[in-house]
């Protein structure tokens, strides 16, 4: 095919709202007023949080969705004339059939594409190469792990090797291994001169690309070169050594600095954004997601948590013997498929525990169990003393559990919410009341209490979500993926709150697949592929697999762990 | 067709078939449910009446009387039990126990040989309509009957007028011979409506939809090859039903198979399409299940005249009766097995069937757009 003349993409002025859920309520804008042009053979990162507006503008390139306003030309020719064997478009979550086999749906995927696979059986094997999946052909999509998914989803997206490759989220949800080798199958399918649109929430993959377009709230935030990004944060990124114990006190204290955007627990030390240049700390490396912290301030100042304030004081509780949450041996099995094997750890009150690993890793079955949800096939546990599968309605009151969707409804309006889940902790009118006024000004909900909890942006959401896990001042708290999909503004005031409840003497285990975010917590458990791989403190995991040189990530640390993991299984097999 | 254009339209059809083999539920739809429905249409609703339990009272108590019980004691609708007063088995009809009260009056022999106005009183319980229906024409049958022969007795000179029905079609007036055909257009209406409601809703719902319009791929031709495999299954289906139909029930195919391969073609065309088209603007599988069985199912078995004759319907509703495919496929389908091939009535029903069909085919795929949202 002929190289294009000019620029692969050129939008100018491109908006798109969304009707109203219902009448009277207002038009949701999804993209805002975006102007953009893509030269041929560039990899262009579409960076931002859920609901930024990366989907959205995906779609409107790949002829899926039609803008309101403004002009897309693909090709150069209107997106509405778009020829779609030019454009391989992967959508998020891979549009493939999981009851199919592996085979199957690149077989259906290549023809619908244009391509003959009995004609072109070089082809096909060479996708099988590269993606690794060759061994897998037989096998159906839905008992692969998130990373081969997310493999054949590309291969299925671009195996025509058209020159322009749409990818919305390829690396979100895997396990950082995979991710690494997603990248490098994108580079392997692609040419010289393919264009690539990159979709990401996820900050360190912006690194990787040649051109950068932030978008938040539907709006371009930063347009250019990653470096730039960066640059945003140069001389503003510090980091302070800490000692051991005092880590959440000291990271509470300089989130209290009057010039602090965002503040971190990294190893040994306390990693912060500045909104000036300071002379008190030592200055540290600047990376794309400080540049987007720095892009996104907000100016606010973070004061002592008010939510955690509300909380009994159980600090008498720290440091004694005697677990808040106990697993021996939890496992669960769905025929012979096992979702969790031989998980095993405690976690102290006053203590946040991680459990961290990629899609379908057995984390979400791992706290289920452990809530009761779940019968285990295998072990027990207790949460605050309790087995919570037998016993009674009471023990549950020990328990505050924050799901991984947003579990409230939607049609009920936040006060109502708030006076359900108060009900259905057994609360009297006087004591609901009481507790709904301490965790609405805590978190300042007031002003969103007459609005329907549906239709609130996603970290309003978020926030709503803890108000309501927490409205019984349980004395254990499990957090499933709290932060999926929200921007580091909302991640920030979150893991402050977090920091600020575990300290009064709560026992907090939360799960989440983000390795910076682990770093909050005091322990952690690497799971992958339903085992355990490894656990201890955040700087002891990555002591096991320093060999000399700079202290690894810890991201680096869970990718020699899954990679070791691989090597045992490939010997046993 | 390019060669692409037929590679794709192929991969459609090759995915739909191991979609089909891979969820159990799609073949019980196709064997179990339509074995299921016929032989609970097919048995279980049938509209005959017989050895209807009967009370009797005879209060006149003479040889002529008691000539007209033994008629009626005779007839085998009828398990009479007699009695000397209405009470007791007005009570037990309340109880459903008897079906009805014959009641012969004082002086009936005297008004049968007099020439006058002879009356035998019939009390039925209203509350079962079919049966009281059914049991009053039965006996009035009886009762016609046996003074037809009493005259021919008495006055063997005069020409007696004799009124003969004769029953074509269907001459033991069995009704499972005209609810067997209407059960398998019920049949097929609600796997055609319900196999394919789901389908596209499905591709929706899961996301897969996003990926497939995002190919080089028509819609039209994504509906059109979609419609396949369902097409055959629902011809499957049709088979079992015609099976039963005639090796249990005994229901004769008097037409030609061609001709009732040609009649259920044209009506699955029409429910198929009629079904891909709810699934393609519901976009969502319950609301599917939901709308495919109240525009599909519901109208077939109460507008179709299967259950209720249309003729006595009001006008309003007639002209309704007139979007239900399945009007179009119980008469030459009742036709085919019990008469022959009567091609006037085939053809111009066949004709309707494949507009409706056309019709919501070409809906369907302007409902399908390629943009996602």
């Amino acid at each position: 095919m002929e190289a294009p003349i000019g620029p692969v993409i050129r939008l100018s002025g491109v908006s798109k709202s969304f009707a109203a859920e219902r009448r009277g309520a207002p038009v949701v804008p999804a993209v805002r007023n975006i102007s953009l042009e893509v030269a041929p053979g560039t990899l262009l990162g579409l960076v931002g949080p859920d609901a930024s507006g990366k989907t959205t503008l995906l779609r409107m390139l790949a002829g899926m969705a039609e803008a309101d306003s403004g002009d897309i030309s693909v090709f150069g020719k209107s997106v509405s004339e778009l020829d779609r064997s030019l454009v391989g478009y992967m959508p998020q979550g891979g549009a493939l059939y999981l009851e199919l086999s592996v085979e199957q749906n690149l077989d259906l995927y290549a023809r619908l594409r244009g391509i003959d696979p009995a004609a072109e059986p070089d082809r096909i094997e060479n996708i099988y190469t590269l993606t690794g999946l060759g061994d897998f052909r037989g096998r159906a999509v839905g008992k692969l792990s998130g990373g081969m998914r997310q493999k054949l989803a590309m291969a299925c997206a671009v195996v025509a090797a058209p020159p322009l490759m749409l990818l919305d989220e390829p690396s979100v949800g895997v396990d950082p291994l995979s991710r690494r080798e997603i990248w490098q199958l994108a580079r392997d399918l692609s040419g010289q001169e393919t264009t690539i649109i990159w979709a990401t929430s996820i900050l360190d993959d912006a690194e990787k690309c040649d051109e950068l377009l932030v978008l938040h709230e539907g709006q371009v935030r930063y347009s250019g070169a990653p470096t730039g990004l960066t640059d945003l944060a140069n001389n503003r990124v510090y980091s302070t050594p800490v000692l051991a114990g005092d880590r959440r006190k000291e990271l509470a204290r300089v989130h209290r600095l009057p010039d602090t955007i965002d503040a971190q627990i990294e190893g040994d030390g306390i990693r912060f954004v500045n909104r000036i240049a300071s002379k008190d700390a030592s200055p540290a490396q600047p990376r794309a997601a400080d540049g987007f912290v720095a892009l996104l301030d907000d100016g606010l100042k973070l004061q002592d948590s008010r939510l955690a304030a509300t909380f009994p004081d159980r600090t008498e509780t720290i440091g004694q013997a005697g677990a808040a949450i106990a697993a021996v041996g939890l496992t669960k099995r769905y025929g012979s498929f096992t979702a969790a094997y031989d998980v095993s750890f405690t976690v102290a009150p006053g203590e946040v525990f991680g459990l961290l690993g990629p899609n379908g890793a057995g984390k979400s079955t791992t706290f289920r169990m452990l809530c009761g949800l779940l019968k285990s096939s295998d072990g027990r546990s207790t949460v605050a003393g309790q087995n919570l599968r037998t016993a009674g309605p009471a023990a549950r009151k020990a328990l505050g559990y924050m799901p991984q969707y947003f579990g409230l409804y939607g049609d009920l309006t936040v006060a109502a919410n708030l006076r359900f889940i108060a009900g259905a902790h057994g609360m009297g009118r006087k004591e609901g009341e009481g507790a709904i006024d301490d965790v609405v000004s805590a978190l300042s909900l007031e002003s969103i209490l007459p609005q329907r909890a549906g239709l609130l942006p996603i970290g309003i959401k978020q926030r709503l979500s803890l108000a309501a896990a927490v409205l019984h001042r349980p004395e254990v708290l499990f957090l499933d993926e709290p932060t999926s999909g929200v921007d580091p503004i909302v991640r920030r005031e979150f893991w402050h709150h977090i920091n600020a409840i575990a300290a009064t003497g709560v026992a907090v285990l939360v799960t989440t697949h983000f390795m910076d975010e682990a770093e909050n917590c005091d322990r952690l458990m690497l799971l992958n592929q339903s085992r355990a791989i490894a656990q201890g403190t955040p700087s002891e995991l990555k002591k096991g697999i320093a060999r000399g040189g700079p202290e690894p990530t810890l991201e680096e640390a869970f990718i020699a762990l899954i990679e070791a993991q691989r090597r045992i299984e490939a010997d046993a097999a | 067709m390019s060669s692409a254009g037929r590679r794709r339209a192929a991969a459609i059809r090759t995915k739909e078939w191991a979609q089909v083999w891979h969820d159990p539920s799609t073949l019980g739809l196709v064997v179990f449910l339509p074995l299921l429905l016929i032989f609970l249409f097919g048995s279980a609703l049938s509209l005959d009446t017989d050895q209807t339990r009967t009370g009797l009272v005879d209060r006149d108590g003479t040889i002529t009387s008691r000539d007209l019980s033994a008629a009626l004691k005779a007839n085998r609708y009828f398990i009479i039990e007699e009695a000397s007063e209405v009470a007791p088995l007005a009570q037990r009809l309340e109880g459903g126990d008897v079906r009805g009260i014959v009641v012969i009056p004082d002086g009936f022999e005297g008004e049968v040989t007099s020439d006058g106005d002879a009356q035998v009183q019939l009390i039925t319980d209203g509350t079962q309509p079919n049966t009281a229906a059914f049991l009053s024409s039965h006996a009035e049958g009886v009762i016609r009957n046996w003074s037809a022969s009493r005259d021919l007795g008495a006055r063997a000179a005069a020409q007696p007028i004799e009124l003969v029905t004769r029953y074509a079609y269907n001459p033991g007036l069995e009704s499972s011979f005209m609810l067997v055909p209407g059960a398998i257009s019920i049949v097929m209406a609600m796997i055609g409506c319900l196999l394919t409601a789901l389908i596209m809703a499905r591709e929706y719902e899961r996301g897969t939809m996003e990926g497939i319009l995002s190919t080089p791929l028509s819609t039209g031709a994504l509906v059109g090859n979609k419609i396949v495999p369902y097409f055959l299954m629902g011809l499957a289906s049709t088979a079992i039903c015609v099976a039963v139909a005639t090796l249990f029930y005994g229901l004769p195919l008097r037409g030609s198979a061609i001709a009732l391969l040609i009649i259920s073609a044209s009506f699955l065309y029409a429910v198929l399409a009629q079904g891909l088209w709810i699934s393609s603007i519901t976009k969502n599988q319950f609301a599917s299940t939901q709308m495919a069985l109240l525009l599909g199912y519901l109208p077939s078995l109460l507008l179709s005249g299967f259950l209720f004759e249309l003729d006595s319907m009001p006008a309003a509703i007639q002209w309704l009766s007139y979007l239900v495919p399945a009007r179009y496929l119980i008469p030459p389908l009742q036709s085919v097995f019990l008469v022959g091939d009567v091609w006037s009535i085939f053809l111009p029903n066949i004709a309707v069937l494949l507009g409706i069909g056309t019709f919501f085919l070409w809906r369907a795929r302007s409902a399908i757009k390629r943009t996602i949202a």
